[in-house]
């Protein structure tokens, strides 16, 4: 507690001294910071930037942490992080990598370009947005503060009990996992509601459901997950905070708990939760490959029913995590073939992707290239995903280096190549600059060697006997070599990330030039305005005449959308500081409890969260409007 | 054209191959060399799904590369492709064959998944009791009254029963070149059959997550002809051995001082491995090679070479007194 008070009179006298000091006008020349504006903005781009970049940043910390693993298994008898600091890493890097990296930045593509594929203003609840941008930061600083005080959670991603619990865990660790998780989860459960929300009710004129995008279609489903997910997790969570915080026995087998309902717990939302991180994924691709093959989606109505059944199906596998459990023959059967399942609407996918290409004129972006690289590797992790549904030759993997190949290949070749992708498609709708292609392909080349070297090698330490999850090897077992392709792999993935940092840097602060409205030929709406979007996105509603809305029309000889209402005064949602008080409540909150002693200071910040909700319930805000003046001054300039 | 394509599709099976036999794992733990029925059963349908697997990547690759090449933008071509929205024979096509390719797949799988779990009624069994604790294994026989650690010793041919306890955290049970795995679960008993086909020393492994020195949590694994575990019972089975010289009979006392808290069952809270028959071991702590100079390095500081492990430093007893405690345990056989 006093550090923390140390720490706010410190960040109070420094926000002081950068805003030169307290006098009337200090809160005005507040109001007018950029800072500020970006603190209380509720504009879905703004926060989509912030979802993105602070994905970027936690991108880098799990994958500085993945580069110290791969050091440590370099060589046999390594002994540079041996034990429990090994086990803080591996834990780590996986929960980073999952809840703070891959999930924000697909936060922030959708955040970004949802709202403009269906021709919306903003999303449905603009406050909301706020908030769970804000609980996810706030959730994320706590689990990385583990590092500076009293350790890091040190019982892998999945946090198994009875690991996890005090007696095996003594120290804070755990507990950063728990609160951590526990306040980003709630703010992926926001977004994800908000994003159902918006999908179904923020719809331009024309938009039928079987007119919106792929990116949309797998943002919606993305989101039902989430909203059926999340909760297993919230209440594991929970269960697993009384357990420790408060000497609860869910979990401790001597008190009559039970360890297996934790893992039950767990996989109900996680696997569900890698469906979260690729569904978008493969709706990204849709988006890349009509786009750059100028073609038409091939097979668009059975794209999107593979979605759906995929999202279904993904609920109903998740004990082929628990094969090993000891489950039984009928329950591992039943839950095998159901996972099987799973391949065939994920073949349709990649099937469809191929002959959308096929006929079409191949345009090698860097956008496609990551798309096209995305396609074969994806496939790899797919045909050892089948492997692994098999329960007798999963005894054999399970647990074992092939599973870190098999996800990675899945995460990495799906969702991250997928993100790669993106991010240089719409890097000019959501900045206003365009990527440099050279540096882009570069990345590329690098990044997708280095990952195949890093990893394709890892199946064969698997079936040659490495558990996962180990910091040492025997030597003269036939590992060495294998570990050392894999560590030498990482130079590739490494140099790939840093040329897209300068690629990133180059482009914001060096590159002048400013990005077309429509860069790339698009087909959806988010091309046919300009880049970056006005605040308002759109100045009249479009009016959607048919799927690959803008292309209709270009098919058509227009050069601009066809406008559904006539230009009127357009109305927008206030900014609110209010999230950003609510997530400090929860942070607070969260470390308060986190530190344990008399929960004095959790419960503080549990009131500064009650009474920012209470100032929301009761403040009058009827948003302001932005007249057809300046909106036709907006246009004027533009054109 | 289309015969380049097939060429491709080979080239990439040959190169499998080619990784598949060029490199491999060592025989005490490589699951594509196994030695038991399990593993060979579990063998069979790697390869089944692996083969179908790759005959759907050659397929995808074959288009794959057909498509990318065949329709890339040339320079100064321009053409407006054909706008075409599917095509239901080929849709219908790559739904069915997949889950035809599927069905092929489920029916070995779910039987060999009932098969794993059945022993036949006149086969001979032994049962061994398993306990997994953090960060080592204990091996007791109910039937023939043997308790040890680290080191299990199995016949060849007969069918192994292991009943496997948790006490503390997960742990999962893993003899690579033998068969799978399965978890130890505090509070729960679970079950794997395996056997050996042939003689020889397997590893054992810890595959689960299990805390700081999860990934030395190894035991060894021999497996004897029917005389040579016979003999091994009777030794087991033995009174320990006299007590000879001075130093023995001083370790003795030193033991009986310092160690049988732990290690001979008395406080259950801490339970310890079984020691007495320690000097048949060939690793202490199933990794360090058994010889009276490691055994010294172990007792002076058990954490650095096993992370984590709950065994106390032995650092304060004079050297003599640490002498006769190593000759003591070193004449346990």
């Amino acid at each position: 507690m006093g550090t923390l008070t140390i720490m706010v009179v410190v960040a109070l006298f420094l926000a002081a001294i950068v805003l030169g000091g307290y006098n009337k006008n200090f809160l005005e020349r507040v109001k007018g910071s950029t800072v500020w504006d970006w603190m209380t903005t509720v504009d879905h781009k703004k926060i989509g930037i912030m979802y993105f970049m602070s994905g970027i940043v936690f991108f880098l910390i799990g994958g500085l942490e993945a580069i110290l693993i791969r050091l440590q298994l370099m060589v046999p008898a390594n002994d540079l992080f041996v034990g429990d600091i090994y086990n803080q890493i591996l834990t780590m890097h996986g929960t980073t990598m999952i809840f703070l990296a891959a999930m924000p930045l697909l936060f922030g593509l959708m955040n970004v370009i949802v709202p403009l594929q269906i021709g919306a203003r903003d999303v449905a609840f603009p406050f909301l947005n706020s908030l769970g941008f804000w609980f996810f930061t706030a959730g994320g600083i706590i689990l990385n503060l583990s590092w500076f005080f009293g350790g890091a959670p040190d019982a892998g991603w999945t946090s198994y009990v009875s690991l996890a619990l005090n007696e095996y865990s003594p120290g804070p660790g755990v507990d950063y996992y728990v609160l951590g998780l526990q306040i980003s989860g709630i703010g992926s459960l926001i977004s994800g509601i908000n994003f159902l929300a918006t999908i179904i009710n923020m719809r331009t004129p024309g938009m039928t459901l079987l007119r919106m995008p792929l990116f949309t279609w797998t943002t919606f489903v993305a989101s039902a997950l989430l909203l059926f997910a999340m909760p297993a997790l919230t209440v594991g969570l929970l269960l697993l905070m009384f357990d420790r915080l408060f000497g609860a026995n869910f979990f401790d087998y001597t008190m009559g708990g039970s360890s297996v309902l934790w893992e039950h717990l767990f996989w109900i939302f996680g696997h569900p939760e890698v469906y979260i991180v690729i569904l978008p994924a493969f709706g990204i691709l849709s988006e890349i490959i009509s786009t750059f093959s100028k073609k038409r989606l091939f097979g668009y109505t059975s794209m999107v029913f593979a979605t759906v059944l995929i999202g279904f199906l993904g609920f109903m596998v998740w004990v082929h995590h628990m094969f090993t459990v000891g489950l039984g023959p009928v329950s591992n059967s039943i839950f095998a073939v159901a996972t099987m399942a799973i391949g065939v609407p994920t073949g349709i996918k990649v099937f469809n992707w191929l002959f959308t290409m096929w006929g079409g004129e191949i345009r090698f972006t860097t956008a496609m290239l990551w798309a096209v690289g995305f396609i074969p590797t994806f496939v790899v992790g797919g045909m050892t995903g089948v492997m692994l549904a098999v329960p007798p030759a999963d005894f054999q993997y399970h647990d074992s280096y092939f599973v870190v190949a098999h996800f990675h290949y899945v995460l990495v070749g799906g969702t991250v190549f997928g993100i790669f992708a993106a991010a240089f498609y719409w890097w000019p709708k959501m900045f206003g600059k365009m990527l440099h292609e050279g540096l882009g392909k570069f990345q590329f080349w690098t990044f997708f060697i280095g990952f195949h070297l890093t990893f394709f090698p890892q199946h064969f330490l698997g079936l040659f006997g490495m558990p996962r999850r180990v910091f040492t090897y025997q030597a003269n077992v036939g590992l060495e070599s294998i570990n050392m392709l894999s560590t030498i792999g990482v130079i590739g993935m490494t140099l790939g990330t840093l040329a897209f940092g300068i690629n990133i840097y180059r482009s914001l602060f060096i590159d002048k030039t400013k990005a077309p409205a429509d860069p790339w030929n698009g087909r959806t709406l988010e091309w046919a305005i300009s880049s970056p979007p006005p605040e308002y996105n759109f100045a009249q509603l479009p009016l959607v005449r048919g799927y690959d809305a803008l292309w209709v029309e270009k098919e058509a000889g227009k050069k601009e959308l066809t406008p559904a209402e006539p230009l009127g005064s357009i109305h927008m949602p206030s900014s609110s500081y209010l999230p950003l008080v609510m997530a400090i409540g929860v942070f607070i909150s969260g470390m308060g409890f986190i530190a344990r002693g008399d929960y004095s200071m959790g419960i503080f910040g549990l009131i500064i969260l009650g009474i920012a909700m209470f100032m929301r319930s009761f403040e009058v805000d009827h948003g302001y409007h932005i007249e057809p003046e300046e909106i036709e001054k907006d246009k004027g300039v533009d054109a | 054209m289309k015969r380049r394509n097939i060429w491709r599709g080979l080239f990439v099976f040959a190169l499998f191959a080619l990784v598949l036999t060029g490199c491999s794992g060592h025989e005490s733990l490589n699951v594509l060399d196994p030695s038991g029925s399990a593993g060979e059963k579990q063998l069979d349908l790697i390869k089944l799904s692996f083969l179908i697997m790759l005959g759907v990547f050659a397929v995808v690759i074959t288009i794959y590369i057909y498509v990318l090449i065949r329709f890339r933008k040339r320079k100064g071509v321009d053409v407006m492709p054909k706008q075409t929205h599917g095509n239901t024979k080929l849709e219908i096509i790559w739904t069915v064959i997949p889950i035809i390719l599927l069905g092929i797949l489920a029916v070995p799988t779910v039987t060999t998944t009932f098969d794993l779990t059945k022993i036949a009624q006149d086969e001979e069994v032994v049962n061994v009791k398993v306990t997994g604790y953090q960060y080592w294994w204990e091996f007791e026989y109910p039937e023939l009254g043997i308790k040890t650690a680290q080191e299990l010793h199995i016949p060849v041919g007969k069918k192994i029963n292991f009943e496997i306890h948790g006490k503390d955290v997960l742990h999962s049970f893993w003899i690579p070149a033998l068969g799978g795995k399965v978890d130890v679960i505090p509070g729960r008993v679970t079950n794997v059959i395996l056997d050996a086909n042939k003689p020889g020393d397997y590893q054992g492994k810890c595959a689960e997550l299990c805390g700081a020195g999860h990934a030395l949590m190894d035991f060894k694994v021999k497996a004897h002809s029917a005389e040579d575990f016979d003999k091994w019972v009777t030794q087991m089975q033995a009174p320990p051995a006299e007590l000879t010289t001075d130093s023995e009979k001083r370790g003795e006392e030193v033991f009986q001082q310092n160690c049988l808290g732990c290690h001979a069952g008395i406080n259950q809270s801490v339970p310890g491995p079984d020691l007495s028959k320690f000097g048949t071991r060939d690793t202490i702590a199933g990794m360090l090679k058994n010889n009276p100079e490691n055994l010294k390095k172990w007792l002076h500081d058990p954490q650095a070479i096993k992370a984590g492990a709950n065994m106390p430093k032995i650092d304060y007893l004079e050297e003599k007194d640490l002498d006769a405690l190593v000759d003591y345990l070193e004449s346990r056989k």
